[in-house]
């Protein structure tokens, strides 16, 4: 049987693959292969060709020697061009007159260096960037001159930069664009590549059109459009590539109107059994001017070639390569804008490092990206673009890893990252312990370390191990902890139905075993939300936060921050609580909720605390609780030029109202005078904002950990009809959040999300909206100042004391001065005390 | 030589809670369930050196009687102080403990004064049931 012949034409870095990928796919050798190549050596590696100047040799940039040709039987002739096609009759003939016919052409011809015509471009010294022979021709320059300039600041023209840099010449950089590597990367972006490369000592230009090469005879400088000049003795030119067609225009092969030889998706040109692959070709009028393109390409031909149906489907253009040193990566479209676009960047100046995601937020998915001096995550970023991953929540998690336990996006994070820094333990040791058979977060606590530290990455660890559990095809349990099988939504139904009245209850009825740290909690919360019963009746199951109704710190003090519903206070309570900071010897601070927090507060100076507060009628805040904090408000058409509703009183009116409302997580909110928006309502649960008309309701917004802007739930209510919203709003929440969710993550779980929730809450879709309002009625008509009942009630008061057998202090708590005021003294003085 | 020592009466411990004795030095932790069953263990949770145990939320793992630390929710057996988590740089001296006469008693051991608190030493731990 007569071998098909197939005749390459090039023989560069595609034309090479081609041949190296059909001998692999072809064992049988259907194929005789013959090819040709204008330049005199084999193919070597042009993108790596500035090493060239750094010592490197032709052999070690040669793809494959002339053995490998031969072994393989690949007939190779360098330095001969092919200047015919005839189509018709199926043969070419090359510049040395050698005919030869074939079964399948492949045009590889590759791209030539862009020289744009500047008047005295032809001068001596101007060069181009593309062949090992062009760079001899710039060492042997190099070697006679000591400035140079490249023009043209992209990719290969910061290759050839470093190429000059390496010639040890004075070297400039100049762009027509007001950025480096425009195609690639956005300004900032630019901004750090440039900071890196002048760091080398190499001159950047940026906004400069070259208008003219200056010399007589040879180059002595340019002169640019804005009449400046730069004297330099040599030019590399390097301003974009242009396709090589020339071989299909003269032999009657279609090219496209800007050049390169026009291919369908399976890289035939106009001509049959002519393909064409790698830069020579226009698909889609796209010139791919990149390595990877080209390969697949060749990859394409040869599947089709032996009988597949491959298409090219164009390629991304994504790179990641290293110039002058400093990492650079682009992918997806980095550019791309719009209405649904966001785009979240970090620019590290110490570390010199920048990088920018760019997200569609209807479809949740990377678009691009871009990276430089940095590019570690490029393979974990062009992962999520190329595969359509949906993104985790948290978006500048993407840009920069995460603190421990601050995400809980677990499974988009990398195997590497750390995710219990506390014992240095990452998400792949979390994995192998999962295949190991430890499927409990007791488990991998136990056998990892994980989370035995400080503990704040134990829901990244639950997270992790849930997902690898879904993964492997088990379900994952939503119980509330071993004592119950119910998630807590199905627990507070089954309890707010069944008025259940008592932890104890609780778990005789619904749950098993002996209670624990986590139902205990979460129990009280769900038994406060419905009965509203005093806290400290059931204080042998709350956190000590509400066992003690103030905030634990570090040393096992105490911190108190009394209410000041809307930030309103008056004088004389303003000095209350200096003059009682005074005496205690209190560190104060003016909290983010235009409260006072009072810290150092020992256990036992807390009723004395607060008997003085309530003596000028300040209530708990509420601070330690999963409740209502503060309902912040700006000054408001009172006092305001600009407002137009009094936000302070309604601030109070609904701080009022929902005070002491325990819920899943603590609530904030918020409530500005007018659309400049000072209180920052759409940062909080449940936000207000005063129209001309009435006000806007916004929620499930959250600062902290993760930022969410509040979505706009209803615009121009009446303040009645906006109570009425916010109390089933919050109702719904806390009948339906997970334990320990705050708003904004319950909506993004919501089923139907902030749509099904108007129809919820505002149509009364499940008709339950009448409940709801009576719950929160309740909950109003019930609220007592929870330091109040204390204060009246002497054996409540004698349970804030640091021991049972004794007066004593605990001498074991310590502060130190800082700043005029004190702060903990957590050294070994308070370690080395014995038991 | 050790010695049993009153450290509290029964009704200054709240049920199913916990409650610090100071004895001398010492500060200990006791915990009850439902007045019946007592433990007494260290007060400093080992992993901050903080002085909070008692304020912490009792609980099982299974069958083990557990505290669960109020500062960052690190849980020790009652029984033997182990860290349930597995970490055995943190375990907590535990104490013999008994009820004569509504009166909740301790049993230290004869020790050096300078003895650490976190040393991981095992102490028989009774149960008074």
């Amino acid at each position: 049987m007569n071998k098909q012949r197939i005749i390459v034409i090039g023989n560069g870095m595609v034309g090479y693959k081609f041949c190296e990928k059909l001998i692999d796919q072809d064992p049988d050798r259907q194929f005789a292969i013959t090819v040709f190549g204008e330049e005199p050596r084999p193919a070597y590696d042009r993108v790596n060709l500035s090493k060239y100047f750094a010592g490197s040799t032709v052999d070690d940039l040669t793809m494959a020697t002339r053995e490998w040709y031969a072994d393989h039987d690949i007939e190779l002739f360098t330095g001969e061009r092919v200047e015919i096609i005839d189509v018709d009759n199926k043969e070419i003939e090359s510049v040395t007159g050698r005919r030869m016919g074939y079964d399948k052409l492949v045009i590889a011809t590759g791209s030539s260096a862009f020289v744009p015509p500047i008047p005295g471009v032809d001068k001596k010294g101007v060069f181009v960037y593309r062949t090992i022979e062009d760079l001899d021709q710039i060492i042997e320059h190099g070697r006679k001159v000591k400035t140079a300039a490249v023009v043209g600041g992209g990719l290969l023209g910061l290759e050839a930069a470093k190429a000059l840099l390496d010639l040890n010449l004075k070297t400039n950089v100049i762009e027509y664009n007001p950025r480096l590597m425009p195609r690639q990367v956005d300004q900032a972006g630019s901004d750090v590549l440039q900071q890196k490369i002048e760091e080398l000592g190499i001159s950047v230009l940026l906004q400069k059109r070259t208008d003219a090469v200056l010399g007589n005879g040879s180059v002595e400088g340019v002169a640019f459009a804005d009449g400046s000049q730069l004297d330099v003795e040599m030019i590399v030119v390097s301003a974009g590539i242009r396709p090589r067609d020339e071989i299909a225009r003269k032999n009657n092969i279609a090219v496209g109107e800007r050049g390169g030889i026009l291919v369908d998706s399976h890289l035939q040109t106009s001509a049959p059994d002519v393909y064409a692959i790698g830069e020579c070709v226009v698909f889609n009028n796209m010139v791919y001017g990149l390595i990877a393109p080209g390969y697949q390409m060749a990859d394409v031909v040869v599947d089709n070639l032996l009988g597949g149906d491959k298409e090219f489907q164009g390629a991304d253009m994504s790179t990641k390569l290293k110039l002058l040193g400093v990492d650079v990566g682009s992918f997806g479209d980095p550019f791309a804008e719009g209405d649904h676009i966001d785009a979240v960047s970090i620019r590290n100046t110490v570390k010199q490092t920048y990088k920018k995601i760019v997200v569609d937020r209807e479809t949740n998915c990377l678009i691009g990206g871009i990276l430089v001096g940095d590019t570690s995550d490029y393979g974990t970023l062009l992962q999520y673009t190329q595969n359509q991953m949906s993104l985790p929540e948290c978006l500048e998690h993407l840009v920069t890893p995460p603190a421990s336990g601050a995400a809980s996006s677990a499974t988009e994070l990398p195997d590497t990252a750390s995710i219990c820094t506390c014992e240095n333990v990452t998400k792949r040791q979390i994995i192998d312990a999962f295949e190991d058979g430890q499927t409990t977060v007791d488990q991998i606590k136990s056998c990892t370390k994980a989370g035995t530290g400080c503990g704040g990455c134990v829901p990244l660890v639950t997270d992790i191990l849930n997902a690898q559990i879904k993964k492997s095809g088990g379900e994952v349990k939503t119980a509330l902890c071993a004592c119950f099988d119910h998630s807590r939504v199905e627990l507070a139904e089954r309890m707010r139905t069944e008025k259940v009245k008592t932890y104890w209850e609780a778990l005789g009825r619904f749950g098993h075993g002996g209670g624990c740290e986590i139902c205990k909690p979460a129990v009280a919360s769900i038994l406060a939300s419905y009965q509203n019963d005093f806290i400290l009746n059931h204080q042998n199951i709350q956190d000590t936060n509400d066992q003690f109704l103030a905030n634990i710190q570090k040393n096992g003090s105490y911190s108190v921050v009394p209410r000041v519903p809307g930030g309103e206070i008056r004088p004389e309570q303003l000095i209350a609580i200096g003059q009682v900071a005074k005496d205690f010897d209190l560190y104060t601070k003016i909290t983010g909720g235009q409260r006072i927090d009072l810290f150092g507060a020992r256990v036992e100076q807390l009723p004395l605390i607060w008997q003085r507060l309530r003596d000028v009628g300040l209530e708990s805040g509420h601070a330690y609780a999963k409740s209502l904090r503060t309902v912040k408000s700006c000054v408001g058409s009172t006092w305001c030029r600009f407002g137009v509703q009094d936000s302070v009183g309604l601030a109070i009116r609904i701080e009022n109202r929902y005070k002491g409302l325990r819920s899943p997580h603590k609530l904030k909110s918020a409530v500005s005078g007018c659309s400049r928006e000072c209180a920052e309502a759409q940062s909080k649960d449940f936000g207000v904002i005063a129209t001309e008309k009435g006000y806007n309701l916004y929620v499930c917004g959250n600062g902290g950990m993760k930022p969410r802007h509040a979505d706009l739930f209803a615009e121009d209510l009446d303040e009645e009809t906006l109570i009425k919203y916010i109390d089933r709003f919050l109702m719904y929440y806390i009948r339906t959040a997970d334990r320990l969710t705050r708003t904004s993550k319950w909506l993004e779980k919501f089923e139907g999300g902030i749509e099904r929730l108007r129809a919820i809450v505002i149509d009364d879709a499940l008709g339950i909206c009448e409940e709801l309002e009576r719950e929160m009625q309740h909950q109003v008509d019930t609220y007592v100042c929870e330091w109040s009942r204390v204060l009246d009630d002497p054996a409540m008061r004698r349970r804030f004391a640091p021991f049972v057998n004794s007066d004593e202090s605990d001498p074991n708590i310590h502060f130190q001065p800082e700043r005029g005021q004190k702060k903990p003294l957590v050294t070994a003085s308070s370690t080395e005390v014995h038991v | 030589m050790s010695q049993w020592i009153k450290a509290c009466g029964i009704d200054d411990i709240q049920p199913n809670a916990g409650g610090c004795v100071k004895i001398g030095e010492h500060q200990i932790a006791i915990f009850n369930e439902n007045r019946e069953t007592w433990y007494a263990v260290q007060n400093m949770c080992p992993h901050k050196q903080q002085f909070v145990l008692s304020r912490g939320l009792i609980g099982k793992q299974g069958d083990i009687p557990k505290v669960a630390c109020p500062l960052h929710k690190n849980t020790f057996s009652l029984q033997t102080g182990e860290h349930l988590g597995g970490n055995c740089a943190y375990h907590l001296r535990t104490y013999p403990i008994r009820v004569v006469d509504q009166e909740i008693q301790i049993c230290l051991q004869d020790e050096s004064p300078s003895s650490s608190a976190t040393q991981t030493t095992q102490c028989e731990t009774q149960h008074a049931q």
